[in-house]
């Protein structure tokens, strides 16, 4: 499915930390587990995360280490505790806007879900 | 094999974009590694499998510009080789050298107009130097920013004030409040020249200046070596012949050379980007410890002594420039650092060297305040004063920060955000010492 650019950008920050905060990782596992959990369907632009992922370190998110454990060097992020905090933030916010939709989604009862009809 | 090559040859089409780093790079290959190899057992041949991962890194050019956004840093590299094709870069050089043979020619003309009275020249240099030749280096580079009228405007009022309250104020010749203003006013207007420099990017850009600040001060230092060298070779070389060279090189070849210098140094940290680039961050790293040592041991040889900092004018006013150029390195090796590095040594170190100055900031602080108390104000000791707390404020506050940094409680960009929102404290500060401090001491 094609997600609009503008919900792409905002749900990229919250997806990245909530990844990092099940356990550090890399760039393209990152985007790996994104794929797994779309089935496939959030399509990304390999290279744009990188970017992102320095955003984050700069803003104390995440730290980045170079390692190498399985012979290939790669920066490791792993999330910090302000991280944590901005990800709570991004949390509280994502259920507010997904409950005010289905609130007045399930209202709606002349429509049926986009698709079901 | 050959995918190692396919792989080298994309590795050094990134690398040509400044933008991204070779850290980046390296990242981006593993990424671009990985890919290949899960879609080559997923049954895909060697040169099909680096297609495809090549294009879902997506286009290189928006990925560049993503990085340039991210890095401010290399955003100003990118700034300053835009113009990378080479005959622009020719008119460049000869609308620079316009402007440095102007402000060598500016310096002089003072001296000229008044050839009888060398205390009324003076004087008026030591008031105006700041307002003859940085107009120079800022029409400079609001010709190469190719700034809008509009935000001209702005700076130059500034200008203009300054050469109001410069000639207007009926100072007492070489007094202290002449000297104060002397020494403040390029101050000020070096930092209205950075809004200038920086082509109306000054909310976002002030550590882009802190860099360039920093570099044309270490080219500057170059020039002034090789003009001393060349100075004096030709000084000797003409009283050998017998023709008395000082006159021509103490009234022409210094003040004009000195003048014309600040623009070719302006000029060369802008054209000579990738030279001064690994040559400043190594200065800071040599003269960081060096002058955290030199803190140290000047504080161990007080306590060892039990002698305060000496209450007397000169020694305060050396401490107050010690305190300056330690201020300076810190910056400076904040705007040279990679904001994603993790700490280190040298952060312990730079650390160190912040909180040392902040001791002898305040050792020098209440030496003031002690001689102020006994001697009542006067415009030198106002002026210390004021520094002195304007630094400590700057200090405390970045010991706060760095070591919050070393203890993983804070990311770098808070110090970094700190430092260059502390910049116009300065120009504030050095606005009151030319404006206000004058009238209070009655022009003495």
């Amino acid at each position: 499915m094609r997600v609009a650019k503008d919900l792409m950008a905002a749900s990229a920050t919250p997806i990245v930390l909530s990844i990092l905060s099940d356990g550090e990782s890399y760039g393209y596992a990152i985007l790996k587990r994104v794929h797994e959990v779309s089935a496939g369907e959030l399509e990304w632009t390999d290279g744009m995360l990188y970017p992102l992922l320095h955003r984050l370190a700069r803003l104390g998110f995440v730290k980045a280490v170079w390692r190498s454990p399985e012979g290939r060097r790669r920066r490791y992020y792993t999330i910090t505790d302000r991280g944590r905090q901005a990800l709570g933030v991004h949390r509280r916010q994502w259920d507010l806007v997904s409950t005010v939709l289905n609130g007045i989604w399930s209202e709606m009862h002349s429509l049926a879900a986009p698709g079901v009809a | 094999m050959e995918l190692d090559v396919l792989i080298s040859e994309w590795r050094s089409y990134v690398s040509s974009h400044r933008e991204v780093a070779a850290d980046d790079v390296e990242e981006l290959e593993a990424h671009l590694r990985d890919q290949v190899e899960t879609l080559r057992s997923a049954g895909l041949a060697d040169d099909e499998a680096f297609l495809v991962a090549v294009k879902r890194l997506g286009s290189l050019d928006a990925l560049s510009r993503e990085f340039a956004r991210e890095h401010s840093e290399r955003l100003w590299k990118q700034l300053i080789a835009a113009p990378e094709a080479d005959e622009s870069s020719g008119t460049d050089f000869k609308v620079m050298l316009g402007w440095a043979v102007a402000a060598a020619v500016i310096v002089q003309l003072p001296r000229l107009l008044s050839p009888n009275d060398l205390d009324a020249a003076w004087s008026f240099y030591v008031r105006n130097i700041s307002l003859l030749v940085l107009p120079m280096i800022a029409g400079y580079f609001a010709w190469k920013r190719r700034m809008p009228w509009r935000h001209l405007i702005g700076p130059g009022l500034v200008f203009l004030a300054g050469l109001l309250f410069a000639n207007a104020y009926p100072y007492a010749r070489l007094g202290s409040t002449e000297i104060l203003t002397g020494i403040h006013l390029p101050i000020l207007l070096w930092l209205v020249f950075g809004i200038v420099y920086l082509g109306g990017r000054w909310q976002t850009g002030r550590m882009d200046f802190i860099r360039f600040t920093g570099e044309w001060f270490i080219y500057y230092v170059l020039i002034a070596l090789g003009g001393g060298v060349l100075t004096g070779v030709t000084i000797e070389l003409f009283a050998a012949i017998g023709v008395p060279a000082d006159p021509f090189v103490s009234g022409w070849l210094l003040p004009s050379g000195a003048a014309g210098a600040l623009l070719v140094a302006g000029w060369l940290v802008e054209a000579k980007q990738a030279v001064i680039e690994n040559m400043a961050p190594v200065l800071t790293r040599v003269f960081t410890p060096l002058f955290a040592a030199m803190l140290i041991a000047s504080l161990a040889a007080m306590l060892w002594t039990g002698h305060g900092i000496d209450q007397s004018r000169d020694v305060l006013i050396l401490f107050d420039v010690l305190l300056v150029v330690v201020l300076g390195l810190l910056l400076y090796s904040i705007s040279a650092r990679d904001p994603l590095a993790e700490h280190g040594l040298s952060d312990v170190i730079q650390v160190v060297l912040v909180v040392s100055a902040l001791v002898v900031d305040v050792l020098a602080l209440t030496a003031i305040l002690s001689r102020i108390a006994d001697l009542g104000f006067t415009p030198n000791r106002t002026a210390g004063l004021g520094l002195n707390l304007v630094l400590l404020v700057n200090l405390a506050w970045s010991a706060w920060l760095s070591i919050g940094f070393l203890r993983n409680r804070r990311p770098f960009a808070d110090l970094e955000r700190w430092e260059t929102s502390y910049i116009p404290v300065y120009a504030v500060w050095a606005a009151l010492v030319v404006v206000v401090l004058p009238i209070v001491f009655g022009f003495a």
